[in-house]
């Protein structure tokens, strides 16, 4: 953190800091008022958030967060390629849950060409979007502990991701980058190996979150450093766009997998987590558990996993098996066709969300008859999520600012696309 | 009565000057309206008792590149009373290439909006803080317009001092 002059900060900036009730500047201000900077680079802000802080004393009077060091442009890039060719970029949105995105990128576009996947391909991309989320929240919990003094939690938190990650390995061949779906189901079908390392990973699962949250729980400094942290009411964090943990935090019980249910959610027996507080405490306790709930789901999607295929058999919109491209022209045809020119939704337009680790992740896609969408709007929580800190730290310590960003869980590469 | 009915029941009702248009594809509802209307049409939903669109979900604009009415906003709201979504829109004209906020009705549509201006540069009126999002206070152009090239612009984007 550097204190900063008025010639370093920009005047656009200064006026959203300072805002309409007060009229100090920086070469008059009072003697311990003074503008804070706080990242891009500093770890406690998860990645390249960059926050401005107006400090009295150690009081956080106001704070602007500035988006857009990791900007890739994502959308601008998904209008010039394939729907086929945006998955792998769909990995490096939430880059803490790649299997999530891809899963919600290829259920948008499903829903925007009319394409149904198998039950054994909407199974497995269930299980997986439970094992991310899992993996997502145990790196939440884990961070949420480092940036308020607790180190060895993160360890033990990221041993237990560990395992995930050699699940996706053995599963897709890839260990963070995955692109594991592919429109019209996934790339390949679980293997009975995978699904045995799941079945072990997730019967010691409980165990050794229960160990790891011990850790936290009976931890005073912890405990008192994110209670009564960052409040939000239930109204304003509706009115603020929260969702996912953040909004459960708060006691609303909105889950997309419960709100609208995609894949098999609707058959699947698990409770909406919800804490009254809407404290950076209250929002911990949501994430543990909800690791907890997702093994739930995963013990019963491991149960319920019917047999079949995992890619659907509509060959002018899905890619066909490299054994029959290699032996029927037909399918050739039809490769060559996608490959080349895209596989052509209907026009039209829709808007299809799901619930990611961090909250409600939306494609807003539109397709005008040809290869490439028109527009593909990507909806982050974290985006809209990072909305709600100056609101949260207003008033509080500048230490209590890293709890706050640590509750709210940010990832940047899907705050930035 | 069925909540697509209601709702569009609702909006003649209350408002018999306004000229809406709804779509339904794929299950979805979208109602179209002049860009004037905005405020009402968005303070009408969120307050309705019936209805209750207190999450905004997304606000984004899609450029058409055509001559009139090039850009449309789009607003996806959500109300949690029914599980219901919808999407509203309206056409944006580039000789007056401006919308009055919906901010002050939901917050979240603060930074969605400003996201709107940087990327495409429609601007909104009696919005509290229309900065850039993503892109340097400086940059001139709008990186999602369709006449903006994917590759950029080369010497558009200042490098910091050294």
């Amino acid at each position: 953190m550097q204190k900063l002059t008025k010639d370093e900060v920009h005047p656009k900036i200064i006026e959203a800091l300072l805002g309409a009730d007060t009229d100090i500047t920086i070469e008059d201000a009072l003697e311990n008022e003074m503008i804070l900077n706080m990242g891009p680079q500093h770890p406690a802000t998860h990645g390249v958030l960059r926050l401005l802080l107006r400090l009295d004393g150690e009081t956080v009077m106001a704070c602007v967060p500035e988006l857009g060091y990791l900007h890739r442009g994502y959308e601008k890039m998904a209008e010039n390629m394939s729907y086929y060719e945006f998955v792998p970029h769909t990995d490096r949105l939430d880059y803490l849950a790649p299997m999530a995105n891809n899963v919600a990128y290829t259920l948008a576009v499903e829903k925007l060409a009319g394409i149904e996947a198998p039950p054994r391909a909407q199974y497995i991309r269930m299980m997986v979007a439970e094992l991310a989320r899992i993996a997502s929240h145990l790196v939440a919990m884990g961070a949420l502990a480092m940036d308020v003094g607790a180190l060895t939690v993160f360890l033990w938190t990221l041993r237990e991701r560990e395992k995930i990650l050699d699940i996706w390995d053995i599963l897709c061949g890839a260990r963070f980058t995955n692109s594991y779906t592919r429109i019209g189901g996934v790339a390949n079908d679980a293997q009975p190996e995978a699904l045995a390392k799941v079945k072990w990973f997730i019967d010691q699962f409980d165990e050794n979150l229960d160990e790891c949250e011990r850790l936290l729980n009976t931890n005073r400094i912890f405990i008192e450093r994110l209670d009564g942290i960052g409040v939000v009411t239930a109204e304003d964090a509706i009115s603020l766009g929260l969702t996912g943990p953040s909004l459960r935090g708060s006691g609303v019980e909105f889950d997309l997998r419960r709100a609208t249910p995609y894949l098999f959610y609707n058959e699947m027996d698990f409770k909406v987590i919800t804490y009254k507080e809407g404290d950076s405490l209250a929002r911990y306790f949501v994430r543990v558990d909800e690791a907890r709930e997702s093994a739930k789901i995963v013990r019963q999607i491991l149960d319920k996993m019917p047999q079949g295929e995992t890619m659907a058999n509509q060959p002018k919109r899905v890619l066909p098996k490299k054994a029959e491209i290699y032996s029927r022209m037909e399918e050739l045809i039809h490769d060559f066709m996608i490959v080349n020119f895209g596989m052509n939704p209907p026009v039209g337009e829709i808007y299809s969300a799901v619930e990611n680790p961090k909250g409600e992740l939306g494609f807003y896609l539109i397709s005008d008859g040809k290869g490439h969408p028109w527009k593909c709007k990507i909806r982050s929580p974290s985006f809209v999520n990072l909305q709600a800190i100056p609101h949260l730290v207003k008033g509080h310590m500048i230490s209590d600012v890293v709890a706050i960003v640590g509750s709210i869980d940010p990832v940047m590469g899907e705050a930035d696309k | 009565m069925e909540l697509k009915e209601l709702i569009t029941q609702k909006l003649k009702d209350n408002f018999s000057k306004i000229n809406f248009t709804f779509t339904e594809y794929r299950n979805e509802l979208t109602i179209s309206f002049n860009k004037e209307n905005v405020v009402e049409v968005c303070k009408f939903l969120n307050d309705d008792e019936d209805l209750q669109f207190k999450l905004c979900e997304d606000v984004t604009a899609i450029d058409w590149a055509r001559k009139n009415n090039r850009f449309t906003v789009v607003y996806h709201i959500f109300s949690l009373k029914n599980n219901f979504r919808l999407s509203l829109k309206a056409d944006v004209d580039v000789s007056d290439c401006a919308i009055d906020t919906v901010s002050s009705i939901w917050k979240t549509a603060n930074w969605e909006e400003r996201e709107v201006y940087d990327m495409y540069g429609i601007s909104f009126n009696n919005h509290p803080d229309l900065r850039r999002m993503y892109m340097p206070e400086e940059f001139e152009y709008h990186p999602l317009r369709k006449d903006f090239p994917l590759m950029g612009i080369p010497g558009s984007l200042p490098l910091p001092k050294k």
